[in-house]
């Protein structure tokens, strides 16, 4: 704590001013600010008393722009907006499912609105200023920057749509942080507590488990894993077909179907207070519907759900290498868990109830308003904490052949820089290009590809001799850097990773799932590359070998090898199991033996002709 | 419950009263800003004021006004060394929390 001197009278130095920072949860349903006062987060109220901004955007035909309550209510209002930030119009998952006018094309989509065309950034951008424009009324004071939340699941491009978004709004943004793990702050730091955390988030659409260890202030997210299509809406899914069958109608219109959800959704809703809930409504086509669900009816439908997430739980857990029972408390953020039996099966399945003291719908903002708050320079004495983040999938680059060589592995905590040493393949390579990948699985091909960049200007050397040293960093936000400097030279080349369309979480979920099921594959795929390469690179020292001493070779010893070349070719261009290209390589390697003996001895003469025996360093 | 001041910062009190040639004590006080929503204030006194209490620790005289009185009845107000610098703390029983540069609290 500062020491204070003894000011002269009326002259007190005037306090430093507070920095103001908001912690934004930027949600797909659902948009909040909030900001720490009097040195506890608190979320800042429209006029109407509401924190909860519907994400909903209207862009009228006279010039106007309606954003929040008093769009949603109308058509033709942009809804759901998250879902395509940085993604390009063929990454958007159930693009029929969405009500937008999308326009096809490159780079990322983008919408047909009133007045005009849109990107997803400027979309959002209305949202965050609709924010930052509330909290300017509330606290009569201008703001430093904001820490935003983000989908623990969101690729850098993403992440960076999020940040333009900002900018875009005139937001300087302090940090990007996972939502799961603002929640974190919010509890894990409130109660000052140690230990290993589960952060269990259900929203409306997504489902996301964060594993967090607190210790002696050190704040570290160890693993997270999620489902981009699980959450509450899928339990009103369940209704609404439950209502189908009972009901005995005809297919439902658009219109009908929309009803019918929102009944579902209240009846979901009523349940969490009430045993029972009465559905009655009539649908365009003049058929009633009048039923009854109970909680016991609700809850066994529902179950297959609970039991997904409790799948992701497990993932997780396994991540972490933990057991359910190392968990020392368990965080519910998300409007669906106040559903009782969600919280029932978290609580029987850690063996320990959840903490639920926190409003679900705020958490997240409410621990990125403390994020804020102290990366805005107002920190308090107990709080110095330092807060880390882990990387979602793994980062790579690709390897002659095709393989995926991970330089930072999956959930190594953020900000990480990593090197790695590479080398020319062939002789004379002066240029050298770098394919960054990010994925967990063996192949090039099966991960996703992030950016390309060529490292020229590499003294040519033999292969082997270069030294590369390819740098990957990546910052608390989440952005990729990379740099690749060829060691002797130091010439050097590096880029922002900034791709043009974004990974979906889906795809991240089924990059995952799919590289524990092709783990066996991966490694055949592998240990198939490996041979294919060792081959190439024996058929390619014959090859200068022959051009080089070809004159030691008769006649037919020269055909044996041709021969054996032209197998061992074959066999990599068709050959689909890696014995068939080993014996076809040793072949060739046996067939040269002799031929490599004869080069050795010539090479050495060369060595010692002219020279005077007293010359040599013979060994004494 | 008073204000009080330890004998390191009493004694420090009087060499700055000294060194300024004029002045009857010293003035403790909040204001309403500042990061956790009040900050304090430390100021030579030469007039007292209506609304102000005077208080009296190792012989030097401590005014505070009634406002500021509620906040900081039973704060002890003391002089340290931290390292380089040297300068007066407040230890403040009815402060919640306290902003990390010391200038504020909140009760
Ligand atoms: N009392 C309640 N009982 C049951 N479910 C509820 C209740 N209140 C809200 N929900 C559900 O919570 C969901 C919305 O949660 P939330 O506002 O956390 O989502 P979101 O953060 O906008 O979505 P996402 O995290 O998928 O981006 C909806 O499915 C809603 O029906
Ligand atoms: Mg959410």
């Amino acid at each position: 704590m500062a020491l204070l001197q003894i000011a002269e009278p009326q002259d007190a130095a005037a306090p430093h001013q507070h920095r103001w920072a908001l912690g934004i949860d930027l949600g797909t349903t659902h948009s909040l600010v909030a900001v720490v006062r009097n040195g506890a987060p608190e979320c800042l109220p429209d006029e109407d008393g509401h924190c909860l901004l519907p994400s909903v955007v209207r862009y009228e035909a006279d010039g106007a722009v309606r954003i929040g309550h008093e769009a949603a209510a109308q058509r033709g209002a942009i809804a759901s907006v998250k879902r395509l930030m940085g993604r390009g119009y063929a990454d958007i998952p159930n693009r029929e499912s969405i009500a937008l006018d999308l326009l096809e094309g490159d780079g990322m989509v983008r919408l047909h609105t009133a007045q005009g065309v849109k990107t997803p950034v400027e979309v959002s951008a209305r949202i965050l200023g609709a924010l930052a424009e509330r909290a300017r009324a509330s606290l009569g004071d201008d703001f430093v920057g904001a820490v935003i939340t983000v989908p623990a699941y969101f690729d850098d491009a993403q992440r960076q749509a999020t940040k333009d978004a900002a900018r875009l709004a005139g937001i300087h943004v302090l940090r990007l942080l996972n939502e799961p793990t603002a929640a974190a702050l919010a509890y894990g730091l409130d109660r000052a507590a140690e230990g290993v955390f589960a952060i269990y988030d259900l929203g409306g659409g997504t489902f996301d488990l964060s594993i967090l260890r607190l210790s002696r202030g050190l704040f570290e997210v160890i693993a997270t894993h999620g489902d981009s299509a699980l959450g509450g809406d899928d339990f009103d899914h369940r209704i609404y077909c439950w209502m189908l069958e009972q009901a005995r109608i005809a297919p439902p219109c658009p219109a009908d179907i929309a009803r019918m959800m929102r009944a579902a959704r209240a009846a979901k809703e009523a349940l969490t207070q009430d045993e029972r809930a009465r559905i009655a409504l009539t649908l365009d086509s003049g058929e009633a519907i009048d039923l009854t669900l109970t909680r016991d009816t609700f809850f066994a439908m529902t179950s297959l759900l609970l039991e997904k997430t409790l799948a992701s739980v497990r993932a997780a857990l396994r991540d972490a290498n933990l057991a359910a029972n190392d968990i020392d408390g368990v965080v519910l953020v998300g409007g669906a868990t106040r559903m009782p039996h969600v919280r029932r099966a978290v609580a029987e399945f850690f063996g320990k109830e959840p903490l639920v003291d926190l409003n679900p719908d705020q958490v997240v903002a409410l621990g990125a308003a403390r994020q804020a708050n102290i990366l805005a320079g107002n920190r308090d004495a107990h709080e110095d904490w330092l807060l880390l983040d882990v990387i979602p999938l793994s980062l790579g680059v690709e390897m002659l052949g095709g393989l995926a060589e991970k330089i930072i592995p999956r959930n190594a905590t953020l900000p990480v820089a990593r090197a790695q040493e590479f080398t020319t393949a062939r002789d004379g390579q002066t240029a050298m290009s770098i394919h960054v990948v990010q994925g967990e699985r063996e192949m090039v091909a099966d991960c996703r590809s992030l950016a390309r960049f060529e490292l020229r200007g590499i003294p040519p050397m033999v292969a082997g001799a270069a030294r590369i040293r390819v740098t990957f960093q990546v910052d608390a936000d989440g952005l990729l850097t990379v740099r690749a400097r060829e060691e002797s030279t130091g010439v050097e080349a590096n880029i922002s990773v900034q791709p043009s369309y974004g990974l979906t979480d889906t795809e991240i979920a089924d990059m995952l799932r799919a590289s524990l099921a092709h783990a066996a594959d991966d490694r055949d795929a592998r240990a198939l590359a490996e041979a294919r390469l060792e081959g190439e690179q024996l058929l390619a020292a014959t090859a200068s070998a022959m051009a080089a001493d070809g004159d030691l070779l008769s006649a037919d010893e020269r055909a044996a090898i041709d021969q054996h070349c032209a197998a061992l070719t074959d066999a990599i261009a068709h050959a689909q199991d890696t014995v068939a290209v080993y014996h076809a390589t040793e072949a060739l390697a046996s067939a040269t033996e002799a031929f490599a003996a004869r080069r050795m001895n010539r090479s050495i003469r060369r060595a010692l002709a002219g020279k005077n025996i007293d010359e040599l360093e013979l060994p004494k | 419950m008073a204000i009080t001041v330890t004998e390191a910062a009493a004694r420090h009190i009087e060499k700055s009263l000294a060194r300024r040639g004029k002045g009857i004590g010293i003035r403790l006080g909040v204001q309403t800003s500042g990061c956790s929503g009040m900050a304090y204030k430390l100021e030579f006194v030469d007039v007292t004021g209506e609304d102000d209490q005077v208080f009296e620790c190792h012989g030097v005289r401590i005014v505070v006004d009634g406002k500021s009185l509620v906040y900081l009845d039973g704060t002890e107000l003391d002089f340290v060394r931290e390292g380089l610098n040297e300068g007066f703390k407040f230890n403040n029983p009815n402060a919640k929390s306290q902003c990390g540069c010391g200038e504020s609290f909140s009760v």
